[in-house]
């Protein structure tokens, strides 16, 4: 089988780009992506979620291609809410896997902070069932709200534990000149801040920012065309769509859909979870933090804080999960998100993560969802 | 930026939305909401309209303070996952509740109600809440 490599990345700190349009920070992770490369793509996926709301634009991948000087390549607009990345990665993998392109340049790319925060929100809610969910006024963070809750009173999770989530985030994104909030808290401050949806406080969700991360991705019979040898290639991508409403799940404490791609993703790629190294997931809430620990078979459920407690999954641990500072404190700009993350485990593996680096890391997953759990990728990264 | 409720889309739901109609699997039996064209749970497609209970219990909750644009005005929204009596779940506002007594596991029963104001085009946005079952009746009269 061809192998896919990745051939440059480009990363935006996340953050507030006032001063930045939507094209303008596509344009600069596309080009330090581009110049690391050394090749121009030839074929172009955009990555994004809000933006035919909050910048009311559509023919997203015609307008941001051919604006950045990539006209007349092939060009797909990619939107899976916050899952948008992996769902705009594996595209990717699929054309150069099937040979159709021999370069891809993703670029994932969002920009949130137009309106204040509460018109952010109600776009927000558009990745949950519009008619029946974010009809009667739930949004994003009510529903994970309803989960946390529950999860807290099924297995009987304090407050205390599972702030252990959100203050290992801020220790790591404090380190990582890319993150959105680079300042540490502790388990008072995610307590005593602002309820956003009881019991979620402003510490439990990921900010709103902007921000904008690329990779150019390049097939085997290619990779003579670059000037240095890639030595990260994406070894598996699996992607699946399931229901986006929370009242059809069987278990509200459980991402299902979580379990079933990272399980098939490390089937393909012939690895067990222990073979991990690095990892990155998608804590868009400290609930969806630790029940991905659980469903990706790290931590018993209900068990997954109080392993942070014991202090697993940091600096030095194995796996050593979201060295980024995460969703909650990199940032979680939606349609960029899953870029970020492909583009920070391919440096972890090239030891060029200018944050907190992981000890020569071989192998790398990043899981990737919209929603809570509406569609999940699961991608395995891998040293050559 | 003004979200507008479309006249048309909220004539087209009002059945399923107002009556609660969901749908049972006649090939697993369940029964789930909102109504889809396939089972969620063993994929038939073969399906037919069910009239859901109307009372249930609160199986979690939360109080939204950080509201979308257009629910503002009515900050804080409770929103309860209602388990109604035959299994099925459903997301709806919680109403006629002081904060204090809201608690997973209080019996609830749907209630007509406004749920979004008139907007630009005038159309207000109806549909059901959950309110507590309240006995004022005593014990030996029910």
């Amino acid at each position: 089988m061809s192998k896919i490599y990745i051939g440059g990345v480009g990363l935006n700190r996340v953050g507030r780009h006032f001063k930045k349009d939507i094209v303008d920070l596509a344009y600069e992770v596309s080009l330090e992506a581009i110049n690391e490369a050394g090749i121009e793509p030839d074929a172009v996926i955009i990555s994004n979620s809000l933006g035919n709301v909050l910048q009311k634009q559509n023919n997203l991948a015609q307008y941001i291609s051919s604006s950045i000087g990539l006209r007349g390549k092939t060009a797909y607009h990619v939107e899976a809410g916050d899952g948008s990345g992996g769902a705009a990665i594996h595209i990717a993998y699929t054309l150069l896997k099937a040979k159709i392109a021999s370069s891809v340049l993703v670029v994932g790319v969002e920009k949130m902070t137009d309106y204040p925060s509460h018109v952010t929100h109600t776009a927000l809610s558009q990745l949950l069932n519009y008619e029946y969910e974010a009809y009667y006024g739930a949004t994003l963070s009510g529903i994970a709200a309803l989960i946390m809750r529950y999860y807290m009173k099924k297995y009987e999770v304090s407050r205390d534990a599972v702030s252990e989530w959100p203050v290992l985030m801020h220790y790591n994104a404090s380190k990582n000149p890319y993150a959105q909030i680079r300042k540490t808290i502790t388990k008072e401050n995610v307590k005593e801040s602002q309820i956003i949806a009881d019991p979620l406080t402003l510490f439990d969700i990921s900010p709103i920012g902007d921000g904008a991360a690329a990779v150019l991705l390049v097939g085997e019979d290619y990779e003579h065309q670059l000037e240095e040898k890639p030595e990260v290639f994406l070894d598996t991508v699996v992607h699946h769509a399931y229901e986006l409403e929370l009242t059809l799940r069987e278990d509200l404490a459980a991402l299902p859909t979580v379990r079933e791609t990272v399980d098939l993703a490390l089937k393909k790629a012939n690895l067990r979870i222990q073979d991990i190294d690095v990892i990155e997931l998608h804590d868009s809430f400290t609930i969806t933090g630790l029940l991905i620990l659980e469903e990706a078979g790290l931590a018993e459920r209900g068990r997954a804080a109080y392993l942070l407690s014991d202090g697993r999954f940091r600096h030095g641990d194995k796996p050593e999960v979201n060295l980024s500072g995460g969703l909650k404190a990199r940032g979680n700009p939606i349609g960029a998100t899953g870029v970020y993350q492909v583009a920070e485990v391919a440096m972890q593996l090239r030891g060029a993560f200018p944050g907190l680096q992981s000890n020569s890391p071989e192998i790398g997953l990043v899981i990737n969802m919209s929603g809570i759990g509406s569609s999940v990728s699961s991608i395995v990264i891998r040293k050559r | 930026m003004v979200w507008k409720l479309s006249p048309v889309s909220v004539w087209r739901h009002r059945i399923p939305r107002y009556r609660l109609i969901g749908k049972e699997c006649k090939k697993c039996g369940k029964h789930h909401y909102p109504p889809k064209l396939a089972c969620p749970y063993c994929g038939s497609r073969d399906l037919k309209n069910i009239e859901l209970p109307r009372s249930g219990i609160i199986e979690t909750y939360t109080v939204i303070y950080e509201v979308g644009e257009e629910f503002r005005h009515k900050a804080p929204v409770v929103i309860g996952l209602v388990k109604l009596d035959d299994g099925t779940r459903v997301i709806a506002p919680i109403t006629d509740v002081a904060e204090d007594e809201l608690e997973i596991g209080l019996r609830v029963e749907a209630t007509f109600r406004r749920i979004r104001d008139g907007d630009h085009f005038g159309v207000i946005g109806y549909g059901l809440s959950f309110r507590p079952i309240r006995t004022n009746v005593s014990k030996t009269s029910s």
